[in-house]
């Protein structure tokens, strides 16, 4: 038996209160990602049918460049926060539903590093 | 008598989803391949720092019918995700949760997203420069 109130019980079992941050975050980066992926959709589907110098400064010009990063940070944010809520939907264990957020996490910024040392090789030119 | 046998509601052996489900579980999928779609961002990206051999072979990996499929299918994941992302900060904002709003914005979302696939594939055809 517990001596343990129901209220202060109840309390216990409360929220980590990091929910609404994890929730505002991905409406802010959702709104963020509207304007920048529309941008770079048709801009990579125009430099898609591009040569190699056109594509170089066109994506290496300072405000594209600029942008791409902006929309790189936004992207892998929003990717690492949604991933995040689809293992917590699905994955029951605790240690492996731990383990893959984690490891989702890392690789993720992995990658948004890579891509933003990439654009900013782009920019300066090697 | 025995009472497990009893079909349960929403059984998804015979219940077929309302478009509105089945859009909602696409959001899922289209995020998560989106996700994985990521790769081929940074890959372009490396492969354009790396100069000019290594972006014309990238280029002639997305020009193939392989690399056109991946494209078209990363495409239309990324408009759909997009429109019915809009429509969830619609519904964040808390607006259009009535039966008929929703089923209607369904179709909108499905509009829209075929209408931006296909501008991006003309707009890729059309107005490529210099090669």
């Amino acid at each position: 038996m517990s001596l343990r109130s129901p209220l202060g019980h109840a309390k216990g079992l409360g929220s980590a209160k990091e929910g609404l941050h994890h929730w505002w975050a991905q409406r802010v980066t959702a709104i963020a990602l509207i304007p920048l992926t529309v941008w770079f959709a048709f801009k990579v589907a125009v430099l898609s049918m591009s040569d190699y110098k056109t594509v170089l400064d066109c994506i290496g010009s300072p405000w594209s460049a600029a942008l791409i990063v902006s929309l790189i940070v936004a992207a892998f944010y929003h990717a690492a926060l949604g991933m995040q809520v689809i293992y917590e939907d699905y994955i029951g264990g605790k240690a492996v539903r731990i383990a893959a957020i984690m490891g989702t996490n890392l690789l993720l910024f992995l990658l948004a590093a890579a891509s933003i040392i990439a654009v900013v090789r782009i920019a300066v030119g090697g | 008598m025995s009472s497990n046998n009893r079909p349960l509601s929403p059984h998804l052996d015979v219940y077929r989803l309302p478009l509105s489900a089945l859009l909602s579980i696409v959001h899922r999928g289209t995020g998560a391949f989106l996700t994985i779609g990521t790769i081929v961002l940074v890959w372009w990206l490396m492969a354009l720092a790396d100069g000019e051999e290594a972006f014309n072979s990238a280029q002639e990996f997305m020009g193939s019918i392989f690399g056109m499929l991946i494209l078209l299918g990363w495409s239309f994941a990324l408009f759909f995700h997009l429109a019915n992302g809009i429509r969830h900060l619609v519904w964040d904002a808390g607006y259009c949760f009535e039966k008929s709003d929703v089923e209607k914005t369904s179709y909108i979302v499905l509009g829209t997203s075929v209408f931006l696939t296909i501008s991006v594939w003309v707009a890729a055809f059309s107005f490529g420069v210099g090669a």
